[in-house]
């Protein structure tokens, strides 16, 4: 599986005519774990949907390349596209509380994703989604698989959406902001859960979230994004030597516990950034 | 300035506060930190006001807190919430916004008092007859802090001020709130789930977990680690241990 995006644009229309929204993004992605980190509006979201085409029908997408696994999704028809969403390729989104059905059960919707690609009776599916639960590390798989997700807190419903997301075994697993909601402590559990089964799996991570240090700390690689542009590329490791002001910026207007300020410097944005 | 004995929340059969004290002086910001349903937001809107059954003794300038409060206490005490989306009217302009404190504290001077109001929060005037949706978050959350200071108030309650923010305008916004607490000799009660958000603006903090202070230190002490319960020293593990990556 190799996920390829060459000059990708996407435009919306408004009362001003087309406005560019991601601008000539580029970026490849196998079975490693790339993190996309920007603010809001920089169009981390949008290119990470235009690869599963789940886009608003009002975009226009553009790209010299977009293929996941040589299938180019541009050229793709609705059915090819069912094959990959929710199949070859899962998506978190940052609220369980919205993304999972509130009248079905967790197990339900679990043993449903696992069903949608195999012939399979209901209670093998139960039991795969029984299964699942106990692989996301949930200490009572029964119990969570019979409660409703208003039944569960935000890191179980997460718990719950990550399994549901393994269920078809897929080869990409798209997470967008998926601990932005979560409590510091779930937030660093899940995000090394996710870790822990995406290496195991050897499948590959696109982890989009406007915590630059948070990223780095669970990826191999960093793209920042700003304005719909990439900024900047790096080792994950190699944050401290990030060159690019605007990721310098980023990362010095946190504040810090260990490096105490008494004014946090402000970000002054160049438009020679986006030339 | 603010003094907190023993707060006890209950909602219906759950005690969402179990016995919180705590002591703020006159011009001092002190934070409260903790998880999701530790409390610490309960005990800022049982200050505000907002949560009616409760039980211990609250006081702001030596006046004790009843059960309801009067318009005299709104003028004193105001509350800046988490997402500013949701706390400016929809169909207002920030104009109306900026008025409304005006008008039901029987404040004249308006048009004067709202165009100071924008310069101090760093707005353009120009913002002043749009509405919420046509503004960035950043300057949504400028505009409800303008709100809080319309009345000019002695007391600023701040739940998660800057946690709907993108990093570089929490910076910015954080900024504000400490030039704003130099000018007016404000006195801030702030709550986060961000310790070194609250370390950054609070030289003393309150950790909260199940309902309970379970720590009080200062900012520095938290810094150096010098903590004594575990769980404080969770919650720094978890900070400082992304800071270092």
């Amino acid at each position: 599986m190799k996920v390829e995006i060459d000059n990708l644009t996407i435009s919306f229309p408004s009362p001003q005519g087309m406005r560019a929204a991601v601008r000539g993004v580029s970026l490849t992605l196998g079975a490693e774990k790339l993190g996309i980190v920007g603010e809001s509006g920089s169009g981390k979201s949008l290119t990470a949907r235009a690869l599963l085409r789940l886009l608003p029908g009002s975009a226009v997408v553009r790209a010299d390349k977009l293929n996941f696994d040589g299938i180019d999704i541009l050229k793709a028809s609705e059915r090819d596209m069912r094959a990959i969403r929710g199949r070859r390729a899962g998506l978190i989104l940052q609220d369980p509380k919205y993304a999972l059905n509130p009248i079905m059960t967790a197990g339900a919707q679990i043993a449903e994703a696992w069903q949608n690609q195999r012939k399979a009776s209901r209670k093998e599916a139960m039991q795969a989604a029984i299964d699942l639960l106990a692989q996301v590390q949930i200490r009572d798989p029964k119990r969570v698989a019979e409660s409703y997700p208003h039944e569960l807190s935000g890191g179980m419903g997460q718990r719950v959406m990550i399994a549901m997301m393994l269920a078809p075994d897929p080869e990409l697993l798209i997470a967008d902001e998926p601990t932005s909601a979560l409590d510091a402590s779930v937030q660093a559990e899940i995000l090394r859960l996710m870790e822990d089964l995406v290496s195991r799996r050897g499948m590959g991570l696109m982890l989009i979230s406007h915590d630059l240090p948070l990223v780095s700390h669970f990826c191999d690689r960093v793209v920042v994004m700003y304005a719909g542009q990439v900024m900047e590329e790096l080792q994950a490791g190699e944050l401290v030597r990030a060159k690019h002001p605007y990721t310098r910026g980023l990362l010095e207007c946190l504040p810090s516990l260990s490096h105490p300020q008494t004014r946090l410097p402000v970000m002054s944005r160049d438009p020679a950034w986006l030339a | 300035m603010i003094s907190v004995q023993d707060l006890v929340v209950r909602f219906g059969p759950v005690e969402a506060v179990r016995g919180v004290t705590f002591a703020v002086g006159e011009g001092q910001s002190f934070g409260i930190v903790g998880e999701s349903g530790s409390g610490k937001s309960t005990v800022l809107r049982a200050l505000a006001g907002l949560n009616d059954d409760w039980s211990g003794r609250m006081t702001i300038g030596g006046v004790a807190l009843g059960p309801k409060r009067g318009r005299a206490f709104f003028r004193r005490v105001q509350m800046v919430f988490q997402d500013p989306y949701g706390s400016l009217h929809p169909r207002q302009t920030i104009d109306r916004a900026l008025s409304e404190p005006l008008i039901v504290h029987g404040i004249g001077d308006a048009d004067r008092r709202i165009r100071q109001a924008l310069a101090e929060v760093a707005l353009p005037s120009s913002v002043r007859f749009r509405f919420p949706h046509q503004l960035s978050g950043g300057q949504r959350q400028r505009v409800a802090i303008a709100r809080a200071l319309m009345c000019e108030p002695e007391v600023l309650l701040l739940d998660e001020p800057t946690s709907a923010l993108d990093v570089s305008v929490q910076a910015e916004v954080l900024n504000l709130l400490a030039d704003l607490q130099d000018r007016r000799k404000l006195t801030y009660v702030m709550v986060s789930h961000n310790l070194a958000v609250i370390a950054h603006l609070c030289p003393q903090l309150g950790v909260m977990q199940g309902g309970e202070m379970v720590e009080m230190l200062s900012a520095s002490d938290l810094r150096a680690g010098r903590v004594s319960h575990p769980h404080t020293a969770d919650l720094r593990r978890l900070s400082t241990e992304l800071e270092e990556a």
